[in-house]
């Protein structure tokens, strides 16, 4: 799967993308972990992040922002069963965990974020200074 | 989204000969999107003696939205889930979610029941128990000993 390498999810790409390896940083669980798929858009007054995140719900995932860089990540139980063995897959699960840079416009202080359907959807409210003004013309 | 139909073989291990031949598309097209691949939703199937479970990842997509049907050994899956729309002044920085309609149709390895079917969808995970048709069930054949 040489082409699933790049650390952004690809969206021609149905499956689940894995983490890459050689992160920065080991991790204390021996999990397997996803980039989840993420949307971002830009309102007037804010910037949402929505993420598919199937497994998760809000006991399990952790939004945290630290020195401007906004950091999702989710834990999933392994599902097992006694009775049943896994006899054909195509998924994998696993935790996950996926990290972006904020601007400055951003007011950390009001993030606010909700899971419904295995879907983290994140706003993040632009401080008042950088949301846009119209500024009123008058005639001279 | 993808749009097709599954028949698997249980016989020997399909996931192998899928990883083997996805490593020959890849070898072949270099970093073209791989679409041919692209089936969604990606299943699990969990065997037992007497019922199997087939799970499946479709976060964002709501009880009503979801259409789960069964007849014999066919169990059809279909669904979709819509993207926010966004208003005037309000731009995607990122879209890598896929949206619209899929429609996955899976052959089982035997009969079921559609009478004594689960469904859970819970945090975006769709779980379906489907138990093995009483008619279709194995039965066995006492051996008698001849005296």
């Amino acid at each position: 799967m040489a082409n699933m390498q790049t650390k952004q999810a690809q969206s021609t790409d149905m499956q689940k993308t894995e983490a890459q390896t050689d992160a920065p940083m080991e991790r204390t669980r021996s999990r397997r972990v996803f980039i989840p798929r993420t949307d971002i858009y830009e309102r007037p007054d804010a910037l949402v992040v929505v993420a598919d995140m199937p497994g998760v719900d809000q006991n399990s995932v952790d939004v945290n922002v630290e020195k401007r860089v906004l950091t999702i990540a989710g834990r999933v139980e392994s599902a097992s069963s006694d009775q049943r063995r896994l006899s054909y897959a195509e998924y994998q699960t696993g935790d996950y965990e996926r990290s972006f840079a904020l601007s400055d416009e951003v007011d950390v202080s009001k993030i606010e974020a909700s899971v419904s359907h295995g879907v983290l959807r994140i706003v993040l409210p632009k401080a008042a200074e950088a949301q846009p003004r119209r500024i009123a013309v008058t005639a001279g | 989204m993808a749009r097709l139909t599954n028949r698997f073989t249980w016989d020997w291990s399909p996931f192998r000969e899928i990883l083997q031949l996805r490593d020959e598309m890849d070898r072949f097209f270099g970093n073209a999107p791989r679409r041919i691949d692209a089936e969604f939703p990606s299943v699990n199937v969990w065997l037992g003696p007497d019922d199997l479970v087939v799970t499946t990842e479709i976060p964002g997509v709501r009880e009503e939205d979801l259409d789960i049907s069964v007849q014999g050994d066919t169990l059809t899956l279909r669904g979709s889930r819509g993207a926010d729309t966004l208003g005037e002044n309000e731009t995607y920085h990122r879209q890598e979610r896929p949206s619209g309609s899929f429609v996955r149709t899976l052959l089982l390895p035997y009969q079921v029941d559609p009478d004594q079917t689960e469904a859970r969808l819970e945090k975006g995970v769709l779980t379906l128990r489907l138990s093995r048709s009483q008619t279709e069930k194995p039965r066995h054949i006492p051996v008698k000993a001849q005296a």
